[in-house]
């Protein structure tokens, strides 16, 4: 039988305001435990929450981005359970109205555009976390993280595989980041992700039962643990068992997903209004206050970069993956006036280079400036490729600006035509073989001697201006 | 002691440096260290705390920096965390818990210079209305010790009625401060929802619980109003409103004042003697020149169901804090979380509260929500429009605070419908959000008090003060003292 895959993904991404949502505490990660942890955050007795309008500015942001209707009445519910890092046997959630509703995302697989919906995105706080180790069969609770401000945003179920999930987490992290309202950083747990992932046999119209995997903190993840399940679902269901709705967990070093809890232990959350949280009203006002904040989304900056740059489309989703990629792009672009040949510089060489250094954008030791000075030498014929290869070597270890590096290293292309000739003639004189086979018309020996100038010129001769010489010569 | 203990000639008294804060607290800690063991209206006195506190006010009353009410005590319900003062709700689950924090009504009579005489007994989480759900047992009735105070801020009224303070403060859930200051003889008032800040108060039902004032008379609540009001930031539901002064319009002739009496106050389940005292004081009101108007409150004969639908609700969820992860009470022994969890529930709460958290769960649970949360807030709904239409044919509302005088300690400990029904007529006020206050108005056959009611619409605080000064003008019911005890 052949089977489809059908995935729908929640994704907890931690807002990045400097204090919580409901209290002033700071959310800066990797504090001691229980510094960043007030009177409100440990719920004493008698502490009430006050909204974070920050965090729903963040959500407004979101909703914006990825043209979804945002509710005007915002509601916050109570969903109760007791657990020892949620301290309130609460948590603050929103239930019936979520602030963002509706809304699409575009992700590219194996070069098909695909439209994934989402359903809709709510705001929450997160719960504190447990520290089971160190504690000799005791457990330790640092509420450090309670309150920290989350959007949990849900898609519907339009994923068929385990790569357009990996897409649709990876357009959602570039989102998130890229209007600056999560940090994106997956080992601190500031983008979560759960996946649903239900099999049916192809043609069928109801969807099969799902299992929802929890707390997927990367995308190799995320990519592994979907395999995984979508495998073991097809082959329970084809050997004649039943898929039951339940909750699994990911183990990366075993690479398979195990059962939580299954539907019947779920909680019964008994969600009602919390009535020490009045209703949020967005009002117009405050909505277009929050969209002149907007940076130019992802999509119109692509569409941007094809009409501005010539780059491919291609190129232009790969210059966007982020924020940063694309304004440095950009600014090296705009430095040079070529775009293409800019394009072709960051998303090689230096993408190359940071990748080895594993350096992200933002720490790269070559400015886009100095990129942009690069590509200029090169477009005006001061430095080839091989050269300017030399210099950007140069840049990245810090030896200083362009033309200074050319000038202290002499890597500037040969631009004296009477001292180039002199080199030619002194090659042919030297390899009369290489001119006899080339006359006799073997190709490859004209090359060869192109090769031999070079060497002579140590890489500085203009290989065009080589090419020409010689053939002028040898006619 | 001084025979003339009001708010305002107390502070005359400190203020013409006739006694100071000192001697004056000493007066009360005194008292209460003679009455406390027999009447148990205390759970926390702290002499020393106390009288430091009464220094500091000393000290400004000394340097001219005193307010109106510097230097004048006050005792405190025990659901007010207090800075470095056990806090303990009256439950075992928080015996032990020592606020680390003062309360948003703490901090403003502590800015006020108002020394505190302790921490007062109440009904556990203050679910009751007899003081008898206390951990720390039953407060008795000041007007006779083998009845209850009312409840549940039954420590306070009794501490006021015993004059073991001069005031105190209080909250109100369901009638938690009227109806205890009905059945002790004193004065009570529970404001506008939102107007005084909940920030630090141990939360009942969060969308009805108010702080209020408990004293003798109309006035001193009204000087303690001016305390007590106020815009908070701390605290989501609180009113940002221009501060008023609700002693402005004490001394205003009632003449043209338009009293509502609703039939559904008056009708069956009313004790006689309690019908017949509120009659005499509408009498009164009327030969001061009020009228009155016959209203109905229809919907109000659902409030104590719609009530015991949506407190329990909110309660379950404002109580599942209490869990002996990070303070308060913890079972001594336990297998793993979640009998830890068992076990220091069952141990911690008493049967009240349990039960209370029972119903709202239940609720609140999966297949029954919308029969019964939502349900119960389309009612209060209707609750609220009743009084709406009401105040438009009236400017206060009129009626008894309790359908009777104080019961006998353990009467009705046994019939939780039956206590519930003694909050019939305060509850209405809570669901609307609508201020109230009880005021004596008699008493009956063996001497206990009988309390009145006013309703008002909303922020017409100031006005229902009017009314109730007036009438205690003309009546002395509010300045009696119980016989015993003089």
């Amino acid at each position: 039988m052949k089977w489809e895959t059908v995935i729908g993904l929640e994704v907890h991404t931690q807002l990045a305001t400097r204090s919580k949502i409901f209290s002033g505490s700071s959310t800066a990660f990797g504090s001691a435990p229980n510094t960043q942890a007030s009177a409100v955050d440990i719920a004493l007795p008698g502490v009430l929450p006050v909204l974070n309008r920050g965090a729903v500015e963040c959500a407004i942001k979101f909703g914006l981005a990825i043209g979804a209707s945002l509710n005007r009445i915002n509601v916050f519910d109570r969903k109760n359970y007791f657990y020892p890092d949620l301290p309130k046997g609460y948590q603050i959630s929103q239930l019936a109205k979520p602030i963002v509703e509706g809304g699409a995302l575009k992700i590219v697989v194996d070069g098909e555009e695909k439209t994934v919906n989402l359903t809709r995105a709510h705001l929450e706080e997160d719960a504190g976390k447990s520290l089971h180790e160190d504690f000799h069969g005791m457990t330790g609770i640092d509420l450090n993280r309670a309150g920290t401000p989350l959007l949990e945003i849900v898609s519907e179920p339009e994923m068929r595989s385990s790569a357009e999930a990996v897409a649709y987490a990876r357009a959602l992290h570039t989102l998130v980041t890229w209007i600056g309202i999560c940090d994106g950083n997956m080992q601190e747990g500031s983008f979560r992700v759960d996946a649903n992932v239900s099999v049916r046999p192809v043609g069928q119209a109801e969807f099969g039962t799902r299992r929802e995997i929890k707390n997927l903190n990367s995308f190799r993840f995320l990519q592994q643990a979907i395999d995984y399940e979508v495998r073991w679902q097809i082959e329970t269901l084809e050997d004649g068992g039943r898929v039951t709705q339940a909750t699994v967990l990911f183990d990366p070093d075993s690479g398979e997903t195990r059962m939580m809890r299954s539907k019947e232990e779920a909680h019964d959350y008994r969600y009602f209004p919390d009535p020490d949280l009045l209703p949020v009203k967005l009002d117009e006002d405050w909505i277009d206050k929050v969209r002149a904040t907007l940076p130019e989304l992802p999509a119109a900056m692509q569409a941007r970069f094809q009409s501005d740059y010539g780059v491919s489309a291609y190129d232009a989703a790969v210059l966007t993956g982020s924020r940063a990629l694309a304004d440095y792009f950009e600014a090296a672009a705009k430095a040079c006036g070529q775009g293409k040949l800019a394009a072709n510089w960051v998303m090689g060489e230096l993408s190359a280079a940071l990748n080895k250094a594993e350096l992200d954008i933002a720490q790269s030791p070559v400015s886009a400036a100095q990129l942009g000075a690069l590509i200029a030498r090169i477009q005006d014929g001061t430095l080839s490729g091989k050269l300017a290869k030399q210099v950007f070597e140069g840049l990245w270890e810090g030896a200083g600006e362009v033309d200074a590096i050319i000038e202290a290293r002499g890597l500037k292309q040969m631009s004296d035509s009477g001292e180039l000739e002199k080199m030619v003639d002194d090659v042919l004189a030297a390899n009369p073989k290489s001119v006899e086979e080339f006359r006799s018309g073997k190709e490859k020996a004209f090359n060869a001697l192109v090769g031999q100038v070079m060497k002579a010129s140590r890489g500085k001769a203009n290989p065009a201006q080589v090419n020409e010489l010689l053939k002028a010569k040898l006619q | 002691m001084s025979s003339e203990t009001s708010l305002s000639a107390l502070a005359a008294q400190l203020a013409a440096k006739q006694i100071s804060s000192r001697e004056l607290t000493r007066q009360y800690l005194d008292r209460i260290a003679a009455l406390n063991p027999s009447l148990n209206a205390f759970i926390t006195v702290d002499a020393e705390k106390t009288l430091l506190e009464a220094a500091a006010a000393d000290a400004l009353i000394a340097a001219g920096q005193a307010g109106p009410l510097t230097g004048v005590p006050i005792a405190h319900k025990d659901i007010f965390c207090t800075d470095g003062w056990l806090t303990t709700c009256g439950s075992k689950m928080l015996h032990n818990f020592v606020a680390p924090y003062d309360a948003h009504v703490i901090e403003r009579f502590k800015a006020a210079g108002m020394p505190s005489l302790g921490k007062t007994n109440m009904d556990e989480f203050a679910m009751g209305s007899s003081n008898e759900t206390s951990y720390f047992g039953a407060v008795k009735n000041p007007w006779n010790p083998a009845y209850v105070p009312g409840g549940s801020s039954g420590g306070a009224a009794a501490c006021v009625a015993a004059r073991m303070a001069p005031a105190a403060t209080g909250t109100d859930t369901g009638g938690s401060i009227r109806q205890p200051a009905a059945l002790c003889g004193i004065t009570g008032l529970k404001p506008t929802y939102g107007l005084v800040s909940r920030y630090g108060m141990i939360a009942f039902a969060s969308s009805l619980d108010q702080a209020g004032p408990m004293a003798p008379s109309a006035e001193d609540c009204a000087l303690l109003l001016n305390v007590m009001t106020g815009f908070d930031p701390k605290d989501s539901t609180s009113l940002e409103r221009e501060k008023e002064d609700y002693t402005r319009d004490l001394d205003k002739p009632l003449a043209g004042l338009r009293v509502g009496l609703p039939k559904e106050f008056f009708a069956e389940g009313l004790n006689n003697e309690v019908a017949a005292a509120v009659d005499a004081a509408v009498a009164e009101l009327k030969r001061l020149g009020a009228t009155t108007v016959d209203i109905s409150l229809a919907n109000s004969q659902l409030a104590i169901p719609v009530y015991y639908v949506l407190a329990p609700a909110e309660a379950s969820s404002n109580l599942s804090r209490f869990d002996g992860v990070r303070y308060g009470y913890r079972a001594p022994d336990y297998t793993d979380l979640n009998d830890m969890y068992a076990k220091t529930r069952a141990q911690g709460f008493g049967a009240e509260v349990k039960r209370r958290i029972m119903i709202g769960a239940y609720v609140l649970s999966h297949g029954y929500y919308d029969a019964y949360y939502l349900q119960a807030q389309k009612i209060r709904r209707l609750i609220a429009d009743d009084f709406n239409a009401a105040f438009r044919v009236c400017d206060v509302i009129l009626g008894p605070t309790a359908p009777g005088t104080a019961f006998k300690l353990g009467e009705k400990s046994d019939d939780p419908v039956e206590m519930y029904l003694n909050d019939l007529y305060t509850i209405p006020a809570n669901l609307a959000g609508l201020p109230g206050m009880s005021l004596p108005c008699g008493f009956d056959s063996q001497g206990l008090p009988i309390g009145l009611q006013l309703v008002g619409n909303y922020f017409s605080e100031a006005k229902m003060l009017n009314v109730a000064h007036q009438y205690q003008r003309a009546t002395d019911w509010h300045a009696r003292q119980p016989e015993g005890l003089k």
